[in-house]
């Protein structure tokens, strides 16, 4: 039987019912600890053991960043991050829609253990009509089940969650900026340290998970130690959703065991477009560095393998581009997204994206020279490591990775002012 | 000009549902939620007099609102049309054919991407943000609601819907 975590409720009638979820062993890890009152350092020692890691990018241990929240006590808090953008990456709206219980059970489990009397999923704005009401209802479901609240079960465990919506801003997304952003402030990152599991949230010690990460908690708890971890390959543990898009027949979420070859990630997707050949993917969302075709197809999809050859798994936005696609057109217009995006806040960030896009802009116009190509170069290795989030790697990756694997288009594009391709 | 916004009754209990969400001397979290209420309710932008209502009704200055106000983008600070139509073409929509898609509304509507139609029917937003449906791409959203799988026949049936309304 084909094993998953996160997306075991899509295919079902009601998926995003209180029902669905508890016909399916829902809230059953929840109900164990609320009874037994585990105790918390058990629960932080499990998601440690399970070796999973963090589904929104950056892939840190989960149970390692919970560990990190000070045993003293006092207000604590938990936050969801549902601010699903990372261009490439679709899959925590999906979670969102179809398995919120999910969400809801690891946010109660993660609050929980960490001390949190108050947990906040915060939301795109752009999820406003489908996700948001989804969300809510089943946070009301749960609420007269008294699954959440006061005196959870009877017990006397409180823990209150809520949902947040945002407005439209990518870098919220960013742990440090999301925290700013509840607060009600305009979204720029915070400098770290202090981290957020020390300073976080109103300045109370903060744990900030993204979505289907929490949403993998409960089957870890209700599993037997070792299970998540037997599903993957070492250092990659267990599973995860990768969002298929680009020049491929059927575009869709997948939750495959990491590790799993790309190849047969590619034919779950139903393989290129019109038996064309594949030419190059961005395999963790755009700010993760382009990898050419080729050499994608003989890797698997594990963080140790993806870096081996030069990239990151990331958010698991899996961009496919077939042989038609001109990279000088994609990285423009990934640099305006960056571009767009950037708070302001530090100066490489700020002034480097926007050189960035117009140089390309340039470019693209049949204005470029080759020493724009160098120009474009030494931008982007100037912003890199040099702010206080990571938006400015996001940004200056790409255009380095691109540069690398396809110099020769972008010099044919700024000798002959059109593109090679079409 | 000014003239002075008043926050009614029913604004004022969505507002203190927002509220009620964050410790109680932390209204100031309750300001990007409010704005998206108060925007809905003035025909989908905010003016400098709902600045300094919910600066009153919140306690926060209005500098701090009118900062976030101008920092996300789903919140106009000018009149924009009824009905907002956003056509992602980040990447994974653009290899999709995100670009044609968009001229063509462009083309129908008779207006560019930022711009609103002369009848106020139609605001087409200038969307950069990837709006995470990348599976169903090439896509857009309309007054926030999702339209996958676009081709040129289905986004002339949806604006015609939208039209009867």
């Amino acid at each position: 039987m084909t094993i998953k975590l996160c997306t075991d409720t899509f295919d079902l009638k009601d998926p995003g019912s209180l029902k669905t979820y508890l016909d399916n062993n829902g809230y059953l890890a929840w109900k164990n600890i609320v009874k037994e009152q585990t105790p918390k350092s058990k629960i932080i020692e499990k998601i440690k053991d399970s070796g999973l890691r963090g589904k929104g990018g950056a892939g840190f241990l989960t149970g390692l960043k919970w560990s990190f929240i000070p045993l003293m006590d006092g207000q604590k808090y938990l936050v969801c991050n549902s601010d699903e953008s990372e261009p490439g990456t679709c899959k925590d709206r999906d979670i969102l829609r179809y398995n919120p219980h999910a969400v809801i059970e690891g946010m109660l489990i993660a609050s929980y253990a960490i001390g949190a009397s108050v947990g906040y999923n915060y939301l795109r704005g752009e999820f406003m009509d489908e996700q948001w009401k989804v969300f809510n209802d089943a946070l009301s479901e749960a609420y007269e089940e008294k699954l959440i609240g006061e005196n959870i079960l009877s017990s006397n465990i409180t823990i209150d969650l809520h949902a947040l919506i945002g407005a439209g801003a990518y870098i919220v997304g960013e742990e440090t900026a999301m925290l700013e952003s509840i607060e009600g402030k305009r979204g720029m990152p915070r400098i770290k340290p202090p981290f957020p599991a020390i300073k976080g949230l109103y300045d109370k010690p903060t744990i900030i998970n993204n979505t289907e990460t929490l949403a993998s908690v409960p089957k870890i708890m209700l599993n037997e130690p070792g299970w998540y971890k037997s599903l993957g390959v070492d250092d990659s543990e267990g599973m995860k959703i990768f969002c298929m898009s680009g020049h491929i027949n059927n575009p869709g979420n997948f939750e495959i065991a990491l590790g799993t070859p790309f190849s047969d990630l590619l034919d779950l997707a139903g393989g290129i477009f019109n038996q064309k050949n594949i030419k190059a993917v961005i395999p963790g969302g755009s700010s993760v560095p382009v990898v050419k075709g080729e050499v994608m197809m003989k890797v698997n999809m594990d963080y140790d393998s993806i870096t081996e050859v030069g990239s990151m798994l990331g958010s698991g936005g899996v961009i496919v581009m077939d042989e038609s696609t001109c990279m000088v057109s994609v990285l423009h217009r990934i640099s305006r997204f960056y571009y767009s995006e950037s708070c302001g806040q530090c100066t490489p960030c700020r002034e480097g994206t926007g050189w960035l896009y117009k140089i390309l802009t340039n470019i693209i116009s049949g204005n470029g020279t080759q020493n724009d190509l160098h120009q474009l170069e030494r931008i982007a290795t100037q912003i890199e490591g040099h702010c206080i989030c990571a938006l400015g790697d996001a940004a200056a990756m790409p255009v380095r990775s691109f540069l690398k694997n396809f110099w020769s288009e972008f010099e044919y594009y700024v000798d002959k002012k059109e593109s090679m391709v079409s | 000009m000014s003239q002075e916004f008043i926050i009614n009754e029913e604004l004022a209990g969505l507002i203190n549902d927002v509220v009620k969400k964050f410790p109680l001397d932390k209204k100031r979290s309750a300001v990007i939620e409010s704005l998206l209420i108060l925007q809905h309710h003035n025909r989908g932008f905010i003016t400098k007099n709902i600045i300094k209502a919910l600066s009153d009704y919140l306690s926060v200055s209005e500098i701090d609102i009118y900062e976030v106000a101008t920092f996300y983008t789903m919140i106009n600070t000018v009149p924009v049309g009824k009905n907002v139509i956003a056509v992602c073409n980040n990447v994974s929509c653009m290899l999709r054919g995100s670009d044609q898609i968009l001229s063509y509304i462009e083309n129908k509507l008779k207006i560019k991407v930022g711009e609103s139609t002369s009848d106020n029917k139609f605001y087409l937003k200038d969307e950069i943000e990837c709006l995470a449906a990348c599976n169903g791409g090439p896509m857009m959203q309309i007054n926030h609601k999702n339209y996958e799988n676009l081709t040129l026949e289905k986004v002339d049936q949806i604006l015609e819907n939208i039209n009867d309304d």
